[in-house]
C-alpha cells in the first residue's frame, strides 16, 4: 500500500482503532473539521466510517444543547464497519456539546475542552450548575483542557482578522491538534482551506495558521501526561484506487452510470427541497454534461409527475424525498405502475410520523414503499447496505427499472446520505451494461404487448411515427391497451402486473449469508444502513463460540426467491430495524417463519452491542 | 421553442380523431371542442407524432382518448406537471395540456400557476363549464355564488375565480378565451395559442348539458350574445353590440373600463399590455364578456432557457473523471 509519505513520531502507542467526536455549536463547523479529518485519515491509508449527527436548526442560538452538531469518526487499520459505539475521545468546543455528548464517551476517555467556552453563561445555557472543569464531574475521564479560543486568536493575529472571524477559526486548530496526535498530514487541508477560501486569501492564511498552530502545540507543547501521541495501522484493503463517498454522491454518480449503461440520452432528475433528500439535487444540478437536467419542482406530486413526464418521453426519470414526501408521491406512483413506465424513486428515509425528526436516520418507510399504495400497486424496492454501495444500488435500481418497465424504489436514510467511507472507484469500462431498446417497429404494436421473458411493455418515444398511442390510469384491455373495464381482464392485468415484479426474483442474485453458514441456530437478517452494525456484533458472538449468521437483504421487492428456504434453516430469526418491526412483519407474512423483532427508534444507528447482547440472549 | 409543423401530405381533420368511440354525455360542449382542435391540427399540419394531448382527470381529460396523436390520461391536477417533464426530456414534442375548470384550478390549481409562470412551451386547455360533470355535478371553483349542487344544497357561497384573471395573475404571457360553440372563433384562437411561444393558455366556456345547463345562457344565447360578448382583435377598437354601437373607453381618471357609444376615446385593443388584459379578464356582467386573444407578450420559454444554461445536456461527460475529480488515493499490494 502507497501513500503520501507520512513521518509519524516515534514512541507513539499503537491503536487499532480509535473513535472521535467532534461536537460544537452548529456554526462551530464541526462537519467540515470531521470531514477534513476524515479526507487526512483516508489518505494515510486507515478504514474508517462516519456518523454526521447535526440539528434540523440551520443556526440554532449559540450555546445551545439543541444546537449542538456533531461529527463521529471511527477509524483504524481493521475492517472499520460501524462509526462505532463508544467514543474515545470527545472534542467539545463548549459547555453545551460537553453534556449532550458525554454519555457516550468510555470511562476513561479522552476530552478536549476549550476552556474559554466555559463562561458562566455558556455553563447556564448548557444547564452546568457549577463548572464541571472545576470538580469531580469529570474524574472518570481523561480531560485536556486549552484555551483553544486565545491560542487560535493568537495563531492568527499577523493576519488582522477581526475577533468574530478569528473564532471561526478554532475548529481549525482543533483540527490540527487531532491530526498530530493520531500522526496524520495536513496536507490535503491545507490544500482545501486554500480552495474553499480562493477569493478571501487572508481567511484560507488564518485557517491554515490555526490548523498549523494546534499541530505545533501537539508536537511541541510541555507534554502533559494525557496529550500522547498515537499511531494507528492501515488498512488491508483490496488494490486499487479509492476515494471517500457520502451516500448521497454514491446514489447520484451511480444514477448517472446507469443512464449512461442504459444508453439513455437524458436523465431528468426533478425534486423538491426537503432534508435529508435536498442534497441529491444539489449534486445533480452540476451534472449538466453528462445529460442529467434537474428540475425544482412547486411540490412533491409535480416533482414525480415530471419524472414520470421525462420517461414517458424516453428520458430516465428521477425523483427523490423523504418519507413525507414520498406520501405525497403515491399517487403518481400509481400511474406510473398503471401506465408501467420507468421511474427512479429514491427514499432518504428520517424519523417520523409527520415531519418527525427530520435529520434523524430510521427505516421506517419499508411499509411505504412495499405495500404504501392504494390498490394492488407492486413496485421494485431496492435497499444499499453502506454509503459504498449507494453507486451500485442505483445502477441496479436503473437496471431494472428499464428492462421491467417499472418504478423503482430505493431506500436510503439520512444516516447513510451523510455518512462517508472509503470507496474504491470503479472505472466506467469495467461497469456493467445493459442498454434499452426503444420500440420504432409498427408492425403488429399495441402498447401493452409484454415481453415473454420479463413481462415488460415495450418502451416508445413520442415522436415515433406510426406508433402514435394513448395510455393512462384508466384500466386497460391486455391485449389491446384500450380503455376496460371488464371484470376478467381487470383480474388479468391485477396479475400481470404482480407477476412482472415477482419475475424480478429470477434476475437478481440469491440471498447469501454475509456472514456465517447457511442453516443453524439464529439468522440475523437486516436490511440497508444497519449492515456494519449487525456484522459486526455477528463476528463477535461468533467469535465467542455461538452458532449465528449475518443475512442482509438488499432486494425488498420481490425478495430474492431462496430467501424463504434460506431463512427456515435456522432455529430463530432476529431482525434488528431501525422501526418498530416493519421487515420482520413481512418476512413472517411471506414465509410462515417466526421472525422475532429487535427494533430501534431512537433517531440514532444501532450500536453494535445492542445486537450482540440480543444475540447471546438467543444463543 | 415552435415547432416545425409542415407535412408533406396534408390531413383531413377526421385524421386526427383515433379510433375510439367518443363517450361524452349527448349534447356535450366537449364534442364541439373535438371538432374544433381537430380542425385546427389539420389547418396547421400538426404532425401526429410529434404531438402529445396530456390530460389530468375529468370529462374534459378524456380527450386524448380521442386523438390518434400521443395521449397520456394521467392524475387529476397534474397534467402540467407531466406535460414540464415531457418538454423538459424533448422540447421538440408538441404539447397540449386539456384540463378543466375543476382539474387545472382546484386540484391542480398549483400546477396552473407554476407552469404558467416558468412558461413551458405548452398549449394549456382549459374547459370551463362551471360544474364537477364526471362526479355528478357539485360546484366548482369557478361556479357563481348560489350554484345549487348536491355539495351545495343552498346555493355555493364561495366567490369564483376567473380563470383568464388567474392566468395573468400567474404570469402568463398568452390568454385567450372562447366559446365552444363560437366555431369559427374558437378555432382560430387555437391557432393563435399553437403558434405562441411559451406557455398558451385558453379557457373555453364549455356547456355541460347534464349538471349546468346553459350556465353560459346570458353569454352565449343567440339573442344576446352581441351585447354579452365582446370580441377582442388586436389594433382594433374594443367595440361591441349588434351594430358596434358599444364600445370600452377608461372612465376618466380611473383605472376602470366604462360602456360608451364607439367615439375617439374608445379603447384600442393591445395585445400586448398585460394592465388592459387584466381589465378584460376580469369583465362580467352586465359588461360583456371578453373573447379572443385578451393577452401575447411571448418570450423565451422554460425549457429554451433549460437547454442555453452552461454545459447543458452534451452528455458525454467523462464518468471517470467525475468519480476521480476529489482528492483520491492508490492502494496497490
Amino acid at each position: 500500500m502507497v501513500t503520501s509519505a507520512i513521518s509519524r513520531g516515534s514512541g507513539r502507542e499503537t491503536r487499532d482503532s480509535v473513535v472521535i467526536r467532534f461536537a460544537g455549536d452548529s456554526g462551530d463547523g464541526m462537519q467540515v473539521t470531521g470531514s477534513q479529518f476524515t479526507l487526512e485519515t483516508a489518505l494515510a491509508g486507515s478504514d474508517f466510517s462516519t456518523f454526521p449527527d447535526f440539528p434540523a436548526e440551520i443556526r440554532a442560538p449559540t450555546g445551545t444543547t439543541f444546537g449542538v452538531s456533531a461529527f463521529q469518526i471511527h477509524f483504524g487499520g481493521g475492517d472499520v464497519m460501524t462509526p462505532g459505539d463508544a467514543i474515545d475521545v470527545l472534542v467539545a468546543m463548549n459547555p453545551a456539546a460537553l453534556t449532550v455528548e458525554i454519555e457516550d464517551l468510555q470511562v476513561g476517555g479522552t476530552i478536549i475542552v476549550d476552556t474559554a467556552a466555559f463562561t458562566e453563561r455558556n455553563l447556564s445555557k448548557a444547564g452546568y450548575a457549577k463548572n464541571p472543569l472545576e470538580d469531580d464531574t469529570l474524574a472518570r475521564y481523561q480531560v485536556l483542557k486549552f484555551d483553544i479560543t486565545k491560542l487560535t486568536a493568537d495563531a492568527v493575529k499577523p493576519h488582522g482578522l477581526s475577533s468574530r472571524e478569528a473564532h471561526l477559526c478554532r475548529n481549525m486548530w482543533a483540527l490540527g491538534l487531532l491530526l498530530w496526535m493520531y500522526g496524520y498530514e495536513r496536507t490535503a487541508s491545507i490544500e482545501w482551506l486554500k480552495k474553499k477560501f480562493a477569493k478571501k486569501p487572508v481567511i484560507a492564511e488564518a485557517n491554515v495558521a490555526a490548523l498549523n498552530a494546534g499541530h505545533a502545540f501537539g508536537e511541541t507543547a510541555e507534554m502533559t501526561e494525557h496529550l500522547v501521541g498515537y499511531v494507528v495501522p492501515k488498512a488491508d484493503v483490496q488494490p486499487g484506487r479509492y476515494r471517500t463517498v457520502s451516500g448521497t454522491e454514491g446514489l447520484a454518480w451511480g444514477l448517472v452510470a446507469g443512464k449512461r449503461a442504459a444508453g439513455i440520452e437524458k436523465l431528468v432528475f426533478a425534486g423538491y427541497p426537503i432534508t435529508p433528500a435536498s442534497a441529491l439535487l444539489h449534486i445533480l444540478a452540476n451534472l449538466r454534461a453528462y445529460g442529467v437536467v434537474t428540475f425544482q419542482a412547486e411540490d412533491e406530486i409535480a416533482a414525480a409527475g415530471a419524472a414520470l413526464g421525462a420517461s414517458y418521453a424516453g428520458a430516465l426519470g428521477v425523483t427523490s424525498s423523504s418519507g413525507p414526501g414520498i406520501a405525497l408521491k403515491t399517487e403518481m406512483l400509481g400511474l406510473a405502475i398503471a401506465t408501467e413506465l420507468p421511474l427512479i424513486v429514491i427514499d432518504s428515509q428520517r424519523a417520523g410520523p409527520s415531519t418527525g425528526m427530520p435529520t434523524k436516520a430510521e427505516q421506517s418507510d419499508l411499509f411505504q414503499a412495499v405495500l404504501g399504495r392504494n390498490a394492488d400497486a407492486p413496485l421494485a424496492v431496492l435497499a444499499p447496505v453502506s454509503t459504498a454501495d449507494c453507486f451500485d444500488i442505483a445502477m441496479e435500481a436503473v437496471r431494472i427499472a428499464t428492462k421491467y418497465m417499472t418504478p423503482v424504489m430505493v431506500l436510503s436514510d439520512g444516516y447513510l446520505a451523510h455518512a462517508a467511507e472509503p470507496w474504491r472507484i470503479p472505472r466506467e469500462a469495467d461497469l456493467p451494461q445493459f442498454p434499452v431498446t426503444y420500440r420504432t417497429d409498427p408492425e403488429g404494436f399495441h402498447p401493452f404487448l409484454r415481453d415473454s421473458e420479463t413481462l415488460a411493455r415495450p418502451w416508445v418515444k413520442p415522436g415515433t411515427p406510426q406508433l402514435e398511442h394513448r395510455i393512462g390510469g384508466l384500466e386497460r384491455d391486455y391485449d389491446s391497451g384500450h380503455i376496460s373495464y371488464d371484470a376478467d381482464n381487470h383480474a388479468r392485468m391485477t396479475k400481470a402486473r404482480a407477476d412482472k415484479i415477482a419475475g424480478i426474483a429470477n434476475d437478481i442474485p440469491l440471498q447469501t449469508a454475509a456472514l456465517g453458514n447457511d442453516k443453524g441456530k439464529l439468522a440475523v437478517v437486516g436490511w440497508g444502513s444497519t449492515f456494519g452494525a449487525i456484522h459486526r456484533a455477528v463476528q463477535i458472538t461468533r467469535d465467542e463460540g455461538r452458532d449465528v449468521s449475518h443475512i442482509h437483504v438488499r432486494y425488498l421487492s420481490p425478495f430474492p426467491r431462496n430467501l424463504g428456504d434460506l431463512l427456515k434453516r435456522f432455529d430463530r430469526v432476529l431482525v434488528p430495524e431501525m422501526n418498530n418491526g416493519q421487515l420482520v412483519k413481512l418476512l413472517r407474512a411471506e414465509y410462515l417463519v417466526p421472525a422475532e423483532s429487535l427494533p430501534k427508534v431512537t433517531g440514532k444507528p444501532f450500536r453494535v452491542t445492542e445486537i450482540a447482547q440480543a444475540i447471546r440472549s438467543m444463543v | 421553442m415552435t415547432v416545425t409543423t409542415i407535412t408533406d401530405t396534408q390531413l383531413a381533420p377526421k385524421d386526427y380523431a383515433s379510433d375510439q368511440e367518443v363517450r361524452w354525455c349527448p349534447g356535450c360542449g366537449d364534442y364541439a371542442i373535438l371538432k374544433a382542435v381537430q380542425k385546427a391540427c389539420a389547418d396547421m399540419g400538426l404532425v401526429r407524432e410529434r404531438t402529445v394531448f396530456v390530460s389530468g382527470i375529468g370529462c374534459a381529460a378524456r380527450f386524448p382518448y380521442y386523438m390518434s396523436t400521443y395521449g397520456f390520461h394521467t392524475v387529476h391536477g397534474r397534467a402540467p406537471a407531466i406535460a414540464t417533464g415531457i418538454k423538459l426530456a424533448n422540447p421538440e414534442l408538441d404539447v397540449w395540456v386539456m384540463t378543466g375548470d375543476g382539474d387545472g384550478l382546484s386540484i391542480g390549481g398549483n400546477h396552473m400557476l407554476h407552469v404558467l409562470r416558468r412558461n413551458v412551451d405548452l398549449n394549456i386547455i382549459l374547459f370551463n363549464n362551471e360544474i364537477y360533470g364526471l362526479t355528478k355535478g357539485q360546484y366548482s371553483p369557478t361556479s357563481r355564488r348560489g350554484t345549487r349542487s348536491p355539495s351545495t344544497p343552498q346555493g355555493s357561497i364561495e366567490n369564483p375565480v376567473s380563470a383568464c384573471a388567474f392566468a395573468l395573475g400567474a404570469g402568463a404571457r398568452f390568454v385567450a378565451r372562447s366559446i365552444d360553440t363560437l366555431q369559427p372563433h374558437l378555432i382560430s384562437v387555437l391557432k393563435r395559442a399553437h403558434a405562441h411561444t411559451g406557455a398558451s393558455f385558453v379557457e373555453i366556456l364549455q356547456n355541460c348539458v347534464v349538471f349546468n345547463d346553459a350556465v353560459f345562457e346570458n353569454i352565449t344565447g343567440k339573442e344576446v350574445a352581441a351585447d354579452a360578448q365582446i370580441l377582442v382583435e388586436h389594433g382594433k377598437p374594443l367595440a361591441f353590440g349588434k351594430n358596434k354601437d358599444k364600445a370600452l373607453r377608461l372612465k376618466p381618471g380611473k383605472l376602470e373600463l366604462e360602456v360608451a357609444p364607439p367615439g375617439p376615446d374608445t379603447l384600442v385593443h393591445d395585445e400586448t399590455n398585460r394592465p388592459l388584459a387584466q381589465l378584460l379578464a376580469a369583465l362580467e356582467p352586465p359588461f360583456p364578456t371578453a373573447m379572443g386573444v385578451l393577452y401575447c407578450n411571448p418570450t423565451a420559454s422554460y425549457e429554451h432557457d433549460v437547454y442555453a444554461q452552461k454545459g447543458a445536456a452534451p452528455g458525454k461527460g467523462d464518468l471517470d473523471a467525475l468519480l476521480t475529480s476529489e482528492r483520491t488515493w492508490e492502494v496497490t499490494e
